[in-house]
């Protein structure tokens, strides 16, 4: 059993928790993600790996309630265990020797982005951050952006914090004033990496994404996070659980990936209402 | 006197129609007359082919003999010298090519029930309340990764000579192929339990939710066990790579069968979704294409078509398995192979929920053509024979490629080019202190085979610690 040690709302839908596990502590690296099961007889749920500690033994997730399993994950309190926790999985994001990177964050993917900054800071390199919200409610880690980058750029859609408009406005603009990058990196949700990479190949500017699709068991055998790259014009399937989670942007089919994701919306949906009727029925 | 029927006694079944429709336990059983008769069927060989058949050596004349004395329990003692999961493989065991094909009784009429006989004793032996007893411990200490079959085999037979045992397994449950493979109606989720229990018993740990090659590494197990040995099992599933296989609704069998068995999808209200009725086309002849389409069935499907590119004849699975799915109504189509999955797209509304679904799969014909390296005759496209069937699933069981986690992180562990464990005739491989068996090694084969894979490792083991 892994105990939660910490736990606190971000905003009204995003929580962040600090879990005690401290094998995956030892090894998690950025762009790494875990696998977590809240109750015995639950879904398996993988999350990106938002933190961690490795003296104290801790890892950190910051997740958005958005179907049943986050929502009862949202209910357990510090103190309280989660009956499963596996990892670190996947692929660490590749730093190695980036000298200027601007890292592209949007909504709950903020979070997975965050400890990419901040390795890359460690690793001595110039980081950019763009941070997109909805609005200024659901804005999240502000403060820790600061400190990981030269220089933030927080967007928000209606206006309401920050810049209206989109990640990909600022840039696009940095961009097109010359601005060099030997890489952008972007996390988030699933659109607006498509629209990040699109902006990017105007530019030429390499770009990874951090892919998130359904998974099952995370170790590479059920084969369900599978996703098409394009190769040189080849296409190869590739396991986002082995292979990625991040890969080339420019690479990924992302309408195909966004088709795959809606595979279980309408259950999702209707576990979500049982989810939420059972907790207020308690209540 | 020898009972000189030519016919097998019948296994006791739950009828056709009710058992597609559940998801207990298709076959009953022998009961003790039953297995009294089919016992007095094994004429005792002086020179036994059974035995050469078996995997693992069983010494069935032997088992059976006891049986015809009503010695279970010696029975069950004679078949534990050779096989550590009896409950498992007289239910799995694909008998009808290992020793029931070399049943002298089977020359003229049906070979002996072996498979039977052996299921009949492990059930009266795991109907009785045992006391198992913890060995004390040699001081040595060895890993296991992974707990299917191999793993569970070298656990128990090292365990019980007293070695300290620590099983690894990447899952929330111990269990491997047989947990989140093999369906319940085929391999009661009960009995693989008592197995583990048993293991907990003698003293062996069980350390579930750890991915060795990520977690932990094969060298850090080095560093606190004298010896480790890789049950990993077969890895990342095959596809066909033609087009259409990203559709929503394409599963791997893998995925389609662990979210039934593992995470229980196939209950009323299940947590992780799966999806139940419609038209499924499977494609593959093996076991678990046998297994995937009769899961599907007892979800709901509607029609359920195993597709294979070969004849009944060069059919893999387990012939038992083929003959109840045929009871069970699954539609075998076969000499044909899949060369596109149909998706669903609405030009006018590209918000119709629809879009990106499977609605079909096209197929060519096949004929068998001149024998391949290995005596099967190869399979041969029917120019212009391509037709459709309609489809809203389609589960694609062509096998797996070996996990690429443990070897991509232990240096020195030597692989195959297609990715399996090299290891010599004791199951040793190219690292010091390390062993692997059943599919890491093989890729794709059976519980018996890679319980065959984990007792001889674990013979290996003894000596090399007791060096």
């Amino acid at each position: 059993m892994y105990r939660i040690l910490e736990k606190e709302s971000l905003n009204e839908t995003v929580t962040r928790m600090v879990i005690e596990a401290p094998l995956v502590a030892r090894k998690a690296k950025a762009g790494q993600f875990i696998i977590l099961r809240v109750n015995e007889n639950g879904e398996r749920i993988p999350l990106t790996i938002a933190g961690y500690d490795r003296e104290k033994g801790t890892v950190t997730i910051i997740f958005q309630i958005v179907g049943a399993t986050t929502y009862e994950l949202n209910h357990k309190e510090a103190g309280d265990c989660l009956q499963d926790f596996v990892g670190p999985l996947g692929r660490p994001t590749e730093i190695e020797g980036l000298k200027e990177v601007c890292v592209v964050g949007g909504g709950v993917g903020c979070a997975i982005a965050l400890p990419v900054a901040r390795a890359l800071k460690e690793e001595g390199c110039k980081v950019t951050s763009i941070i997109g919200f909805r609005n200024k409610d659901l804005l999240i880690l502000e403060d820790e952006f600061r400190e990981a980058s030269s220089e933030l750029i927080v967007m928000s859609d209606d206006g309401s914090y920050g810049r209206q408009g989109n990640v990909t406005v600022p840039l696009k603009e940095m961009l097109a004033e010359g601005r060099h990058f030997d890489k952008v990196i972007t996390i988030g949700p699933l659109i607006m990496m498509k629209f990040v990479v699109l902006t990017c190949k105007e530019f030429e500017v390499p770009v990874d994404v951090s892919m998130n699709p359904i998974m099952i068991d995370g170790t590479g055998m059920c084969g369900c996070c599978r996703l098409t790259l394009n190769i040189d014009g080849k296409k190869v399937t590739k396991f986002a659980c082995v292979d990625g989670p991040d890969f080339n942007g420019y690479q990924v089919d992302f309408d195909e990936a966004m088709s795959r994701n809606r595979m279980y919306v309408d259950f999702e949906r209707h576990k979500y209402e049982e989810a939420c009727n059972l907790f207020k029925g308690v209540k | 006197m020898p009972n000189m029927s030519l016919e097998k006694n019948p296994m006791p079944m739950q009828d056709a129609q009710e058992r597609a429709h559940n998801f207990n336990e298709v076959t009953l059983g022998y009961d003790e007359e039953t297995a009294l008769n089919e016992a007095d069927r094994c004429l005792n060989c002086k020179n036994p082919q059974c035995v050469t058949g078996c995997p693992v050596n069983i010494s069935i004349p032997e088992f059976i003999a006891k049986i015809k004395k009503k010695d279970y329990d010696g029975a069950y003692e004679v078949i534990s010298l050779s096989s550590s999961l009896p409950a498992v493989c007289g239910r799995v065991c694909p008998q009808e090519s290992q020793c029931e094909a070399k049943c002298v009784r089977g020359i003229k009429g049906e070979p002996v029930g072996i498979g039977r006989l052996e299921r009949f004793v492990a059930d009266y032996h795991n109907s009785k309340e045992i006391k198992v007893q913890k060995p004390a411990s040699n001081g040595h200490k060895v890993a296991i990764v992974g707990s299917g079959p191999s793993g569970l085999t070298c656990a128990g037979d090292l365990a019980r000579k007293g070695y300290e045992v620590t099983i690894y397994e990447a899952l929330h449950t111990a269990g491997g192929v047989l947990v989140y493979g093999i369906p319940e109606f085929r391999l009661p989720k009960a009995i693989v339990k008592k197995e583990v229990d048993n293991l907990l018993a003698m003293g062996v740990t069980i350390n579930t939710d750890v991915v060795i090659g990520k977690t932990l590494t094969v060298d850090e197990l080095l560093e606190e066990y004298e010896a480790v040995y890789i049950g990993s099992g077969a890895g990342l599933p095959s596809f066909m790579n033609i087009p259409g296989e990203a559709l929503n609704g394409v599963y791997s069998a893998n995925e389609f069968l662990t979210r039934s068995n593992l995470m229980k999808a196939y209950e009323e209200d299940p947590v992780t979704p799966i999806m139940k009725g419609g038209k499924v086309a499977v494609v593959g002849g093996g076991n678990v294409a046998m297994d995937a389409a009769r899961t599907a069935l007892r979800l709901g499907a509607e029609h359920v078509y195993i597709v294979y590119r070969r004849s009944m004849t060069e059919l893999p699975a387990r012939k038992e398995e083929v003959e109840h799915a045929e009871e069970e109504g699954i539609d075998f189509r076969l000499l044909n192979n899949p060369v596109e999955i149909l998706g669903y797209r609405n030009e006018e509304d590209p918000r119709d929920p629809k879009n990106g679904y499977v609605k079909g799969i096209r197929c060519i014909k096949m004929e068998l053509g001149e024998p391949d390296e290995k005596g099967r005759r190869r399979p041969v496209e029917i120019p212009g024979s391509e037709f459709e069937l309609d489809v809203d699933c389609v589960i694609m069981a062509i096998g797996t490629s070996p996990n690429p986690l443990i070897k991509s992180t232990t240096e020195g562990l030597e692989v195959t080019n297609r990715g399996g464990i090299v290891v010599d005739d004791g199951g040793k491989t190219t690292r010091e202190g390390v062993y692997a068996g059943g599919d890491a090694v093989t890729g794709s084969a059976t519980v018996i085979s890679a319980m065959g894979a984990g007792k001889l490792a674990a013979r290996s083991i003894g000596e090399y610690l007791s060096k």
